[in-house]
């Protein structure tokens, strides 16, 4: 049974496909595993009974020509599911019961997958640690002391520990792409405007994208090909072409031009982040790629600009969260004194300080001072990639600026926490494709990442260097299951 | 520049989050190295820059306005945490 949650996605469709394995087996294997899994704390809402039956369904009556025939998945808390709580790591929405299903998760269920349950995240995704969940914070299965990244990190640590196939998270700065390199997996943020926003926990609505989160990177493709939908509930969402991102998968990027970016050698780097960059430097010339150096002057004020426009943003968006409609109520001594206590009571630390910071630039006085000058800023950091992109097809850096670090290291200093964006925010701010692959390992045996970014709407190619890179680096993972008792 | 505790009570009475004292403290404690790592925007001309909303460059669509989902009031009501079935329940606004 326990060989069967090894295995990666594309192989476990082939096998339900072969009928070597049914979709009950499969959901069953993830499921036990999971029971045995609960000191990782990924789950907020588990739902297995639903999905045993879900899966006896399929098998009963199976379609194999669906993408995901009878896979069972879980995917993080942001993603609103009809009729099974979602929460958002939040005390607030702590008994939210969703009247309808997001289109993301709308299009994965279309293909045969089964839901298993939902993952845990940082409140309203708001952080890089899962440390500000009101379920409690995850530890990564590399080892118990470490942060599994964030704020998808119920869902890189379920990836990892192999408690689900694959997942999707949500990246506003970084929470899909720095969790998966914290974890050793594979996380791609696509361009603004790929996925449907539609029934995802709004944090900031102009950053926020859905996407894969996998052991490899075809398994990457495979999800990206099902989510990314034109959707006509999402303002935003555009309507462009979309590769089949698995079918057109290829190792061939001979001739392609990748850009390594100066500004990216920021102060204080650890020297095995600037080697493994290097080293990925190494691999991207062995696999026929053309090395060019490029400047995107700007990358120093992408994190100053994103903690503007983000909280302002969220401060916005928060604003529905009322104690009247749905979800957590304090009770008041008027209407006014019944809001605040609600807020105050129901939201945690970092969600109150970004709702302040947000509410602050945006104030009368402040608004040009603060949010119109992000907003240029934001314009500025945007231009710099155009200009890039008139040379290079696609970017190449480190994900993170070090490997996971401990629970509890950096959760009394907001500012230390916020630096570990440094090298995803510029992508969210240009409403670029960004995927970070597993390279490597630091001394103490934790996994580092390295991030291609792309240009907007080609998430084929990015996927195909990643794909390339991928053989040439054979990383492996080290998890021993010390969980498991 | 700083941002002092009268500021914090004026931010936190317009985000509609209550504050006691001990939490304004350390609320502008955090604000304030926030914004000391935010102000290194100044060091950039922007004047002639135009400032950037979205990144999605499309205008936004018209459509009908159609009713689609179907009548979901009753299931809408009972997330609410206070209602009396037909209506949400909030404390009396109007003496």
């Amino acid at each position: 049974m326990s060989d069967v949650t090894k295995k990666s996605l594309s192989d476990l469709v082939e096998n339900i496909k072969n009928k070597k394995l049914s979709s009950s087996e499969v959901t069953k294997a993830f499921i036990e595993r999971s029971e045995k899994s609960k000191e990782l704390n990924v789950y907020i809402t588990e739902d297995y009974s639903n999905a045993l039956d879900k899966a006896k369904k399929f098998d009963e009556k199976p379609n194999f020509d669906l993408k995901l025939p009878g896979i069972p998945m879980a995917v993080k808390d942001l993603f609103c599911t009809k009729d099974l709580r979602t929460t958002a790591g939040s005390k607030i929405l702590n008994n939210f019961i969703p009247t309808y299903e997001s289109t993301v998760t709308q299009n994965i269920w279309k293909e045969g997958a089964i839901l298993m349950g939902k993952l845990n995240c940082d409140e309203f995704a708001m952080g890089s640690s899962n440390e500000t969940s009101f379920f409690g914070n995850v530890q990564n299965p590399i080892d118990k002391n470490l942060v599994p990244g964030g704020s998808s990190g119920g869902s890189s640590s379920a990836v990892a520990a192999q408690l689900t196939p694959i997942t999707i998270g949500t990246d506003t700065g970084g929470s899909i792409r720095q969790p998966a390199s914290f974890t050793g997996t594979v996380g791609l943020k696509p361009t603004y405007g790929s996925c449907s926003r539609y029934g995802i926990v709004a944090f900031a609505s102009s950053l926020d994208q859905a996407g894969p989160m996998a052991q490899d990177v075809k398994d990457c493709a495979l999800l990206q090909e099902v989510i990314s939908t034109y959707d006509e509930k999402d303002s935003t969402s555009i309507n462009f072409k979309r590769n089949e991102y698995s079918k057109e998968l290829t190792k061939n990027i001979k001739g392609k031009k990748i850009g390594i970016p100066k500004e990216y050698r920021v102060d204080g780097m650890p020297k095995e982040i600037e080697d493994l960059w290097k080293k990925g430097i190494e691999y991207a010339k062995d696999c026929g790629a053309e090395i060019v150096d490029i400047s995107l002057p700007h990358t120093n004020y992408a994190l100053p600009t994103y903690y503007i426009v983000a909280p302002a943003e969220a401060s916005s968006n928060l604003a529905r969260y009322d104690g009247v409609k749905y979800g957590f109520r304090a009770e008041g001594e008027n209407l006014i004194d019944m809001y605040e206590k609600t807020r105050s009571e129901g939201f945690g630390t970092e969600v109150q300080r970004r709702i302040m910071i947000g509410t602050y630039v945006l104030s009368s006085g402040y608004y040009d001072a603060y949010y119109l000058k992000a907003q240029k800023v934001r314009k500025l950091i945007k231009n710099d990639f155009d200009e890039a992109y008139k040379k290079v097809d696609a970017i190449l850096t480190p994900s993170t600026p070090s490997s996971a670090f401990k629970i509890g290291e950096k959760t009394n200093d907001p500012v230390s926490m916020y630096l570990n964006d440094i090298f995803t925010v510029p992508v969210n701010l240009a409403g670029l494709p960004g995927i970070s692959i597993p390279a490597g390992h630091d001394a103490k045996g934790y996994p580092l990442g390295l991030q291609i970014i792309g240009k907007a709407f080609d998430e084929q190619n990015i996927l195909n260097i990643a794909y390339a890179m991928e053989e040439k680096i054979n990383f492996k993972n080290n998890i021993t299951d010390w969980w498991i008792k | 520049m700083t941002i002092d505790l009268k500021t914090i009570k004026h931010i936190s009475k317009l985000s509609r989050i209550s504050v006691d004292e001990k939490k304004a403290d350390k609320l502008a404690g955090d604000l304030n190295s926030i914004f000391d790592f935010i102000e290194k925007l100044n060091e950039l001309k922007t004047d002639n820059v135009e400032p950037l909303t979205s990144v999605a460059e499309t205008t936004l669509k018209l459509r009908a306005d159609e009713v689609k989902s179907k009548n979901l009031r009753e299931q809408v009501i009972k997330n609410s945490p206070k209602d009396n079935e037909d209506y949400f329940v909030v404390p009396k606004v109007i003496e």
